[in-house]
């Protein structure tokens, strides 16, 4: 059996799938953060059934390609659970009476419960059972509230005889069962509704939204350097240090096996950024100076996302967004893109048009750092003084802007204007936020770990055959005569194919001027995306595109890498 | 009562919506969301240099890019949405 969950955007579909199968999955508060199927299992009886997260849509007339693969997804099911926004019946309704056309057997989950009270909206169950003429479970996924009762409820589901009904005849069924169901009381302005009136008005919106961000910054740096100098670096100094100098002892201080465990000793002591060992800086990296930024980037995120925060942001940078060809509403994958490209890439889907999709992937793929590539840049060149992180992200943002224009006047198509609903203000829920951030957090380590200890393994083997002396001879004159940097450089480089963490802490040991670390870490910024990147940009973009957007990416990466070289 | 469009409406003024200037594809997307002639709206805040309208319809905040607000017309008066 195959089990549906549709319903309109944000109502909180994945929250209520997430509680049927226990497969968890990311789930936040604004329209679209679901945008691909997602499978699960669970029983219904003694049968087990197959449940699948489709992404919210208004309508099943196809108005969007999202519409049209929620509408051919439909053919493939054979039970639907409806997921309503009980604060939102009339609206929601339409698509229950749309669904129900289709002649298949239906429930209609009546979530987000609670709000319907302190919202003064009074809602008659049991007369909107008999005019669906399906079985109508009120549930709060957040709480786990009539769960229970909607998985019992599954069985019973019916496909009563239903009219196909044209447009207006829909609205005007769906006014007539309102008119019956619902009862709303006046209430007063709440304080969540002021707060979401000024967050959306050009000068007090503009001003909180600038404290937000600004907050949101010194907050991820709070919590990421305390992680660091409290608890990482104390772990490995203090526990990790001791182990590895015996072990360096016990292989002699040098050798083959010495280097790709250890690394190359910097004045005859270890030292975890440089030494470039499996052991060394292959666990230092991603642990201490890596992961504590994930933590604290994605815990932000999340605040931000469950919230509710994120469109109101959408509604104010719109203005902004449509000078780089883009509508408000593509900064979502934008600030996904400074925890992880990858996801941020996937995220361009709740942008309507292709071409919007290009610019969008093509900019976060270039100017859009991701978390661990920012933590290692924190790292490296914040050592030298704040001022040189500040001409990085000065850079970066300058190229998102010039570039984001050329493409608008550039690229073909169109972009569309917005059009989002901005859900109401939550408070996160605190299980399902804490769950967010252990998904992603473990995501990171599951992915990136094997590929860092991959890359730095390769790095080793390389160096010992000397192939990478022979590509730095090659690219010298690309590396040393336009980016000004030593030609050991584009080892760094070309590992940022694989791990951009990594490959800035490559160059470390390279003793560049702090100019010289500028322009690195530009220059790994913009070129190529890693190999994870690449990967969902063909799956998105599609080879042609792909081919575009890597050209646009080289050509930028040498044009912005050659100025600065000039410039500092 | 004035007729005017959504665009030209001020923000916290009332007002329903008698028609919308466009085809299908506009009118259609726009009624996903509620947003159809007869419904009464409230607009809450307008942005500078033609930047998105929001407005409260049924319930639900609805964010609207300035071009097509401006083919949202609505018959301004004193109705709560």
């Amino acid at each position: 059996m195959k089990v549906l969950l549709m319903g309109n955007p944000n109502v909180g579909k994945s929250v209520i799938f997430s509680r049927l199968t226990g497969v968890r999955v990311i789930t936040s508060n604004y329209p679209g953060t679901t945008v691909s199927y997602t499978h699960g299992q669970m029983k219904v009886g003694d049968e087990q059934a197959e449940v699948i997260d489709v992404p919210g849509t208004y309508t099943l007339e196809p108005t969007s390609e999202a519409e049209e693969v929620a509408r051919q997804m439909l053919e493939t099911g054979d039970v639907v659970i409806n997921v309503v926004n009980a604060t939102n019946l009339e609206r929601n309704l339409y698509l229950t009476l749309q669904l129900l056309e289709q002649k298949i057997p239906m429930v209609v989950a009546l979530n987000m419960w609670d709000d319907t009270r302190h919202q003064g909206i009074d809602i008659d169950l049991d007369k909107l059972r008999e005019m669906v003429g399906v079985p109508v479970v009120p549930t709060v996924a957040t709480t786990g509230e009539g769960i229970k009762e909607l998985v019992e409820s599954l069985p019973k589901a019916v496909s009563p005889d239903t009219p196909v009904r044209t447009h207006d005849e829909r609205w005007a069924a769906v006014g007539g069962i309102i008119e019956q169901v619902q009862r709303v009381s006046h209430r007063h302005h709440t304080w969540r509704e002021r707060l979401s009136d000024a967050t959306v008005r050009p000068i007090s919106g503009g001003l909180i939204a600038l404290v937000v961000l600004a907050a949101s910054f010194i907050v991820v740096r709070f919590i990421g350097e305390s992680l660091i100098g409290y608890v990482f670096d104390p772990l490995f100094n203090n526990l990790w240090l001791p182990v590895l100098d015996r072990l360096s002892d016990l292989l002699g201080g040098g050798g083959f096996l010495h280097t790709v465990l250890i690394g190359s000793l910097i004045n005859g002591n270890i030292d975890f950024v440089q030494s470039f060992g499996l052991l060394s800086s292959g666990l230092y990296v991603p642990f201490a100076m890596v992961l504590p930024y994930i933590v604290s980037f994605y815990l932000i995120l999340g605040l931000l996302e469950d919230t509710g925060y994120l469109p109101r942001l959408a509604v104010l940078m719109d203005t902004v967004m449509h000078r780089v060809g883009l509508h408000g509403y593509a900064i979502i994958p934008t600030l996904l893109g400074f925890g992880c490209n990858v996801p941020a890439v996937m995220a361009t889907r709740i942008l309507e048009s292709k071409r919007e999709r290009f610019i969008a992937a093509t900019l976060i793929s270039i100017a859009v750092p991701c978390a661990a590539l920012q933590a290692m840049i924190f790292g490296l060149v914040g050592a030298r003084g704040w001022q040189y992180v500040a001409m990085v992200y000065g850079t970066l943002f300058a190229v998102w802007i010039v570039l984001g224009i050329i493409m608008r006047l550039a690229v073909r198509g169109f972009t569309p204007e917005l059009l989002i609903e901005i859900p109401p203000y939550r408070l996160p829920p605190w299980r399902t936020s804490l769950q967010k951030l252990w998904m992603r957090t473990y995501g990171f380590l599951k992915e990136a770990l094997p590929l860092i200890l991959g890359a730095i393994f390769v790095i080793n083997i390389l160096h010992s055959l000397g192939v990478f002396e022979a590509i730095a001879n090659f690219t010298a004159p690309v590396v040393t005569g336009i980016f000004g940097l030593p030609k050991e450089a584009v080892t760094a480089i070309a590992i940022g194919f694989l791990r951009k963490d990594v490959a800035v802490g490559m160059l470390a040991p390279l003793a560049l001027t702090s100019g010289q670390l500028v322009v690195g870490s530009v220059v790994l910024s913009m070129f190529f995306p890693c190999v994870a990147t690449f990967v969902v940009l063909l799956r998105e973009l599609g080879l042609l595109n792909l081919l575009k957007s890597v050209a646009i990416m080289i050509l930028s990466a040498l044009v912005v890498g050659g100025l600065l070289n000039l410039i500092l | 009562m004035p007729v005017k469009s959504l665009g030209q409406l001020r923000a916290g003024e009332s007002g329903k919506i008698i028609r919308i200037e466009g085809g299908h594809g506009i009118i259609n997307r726009l009624a996903a969301l509620d947003i159809r002639p007869g419904r009464n709206i409230r607009k809450l805040s307008s942005s500078f240099i033609r930047g998105p309208v929001t407005i409260e319809v049924n319930r639900a905040q609805v964010a609207i890019g300035f071009g097509m607000a401006s083919r949202i017309i609505v018959e301004a008066g004193n109705t709560s949405p």
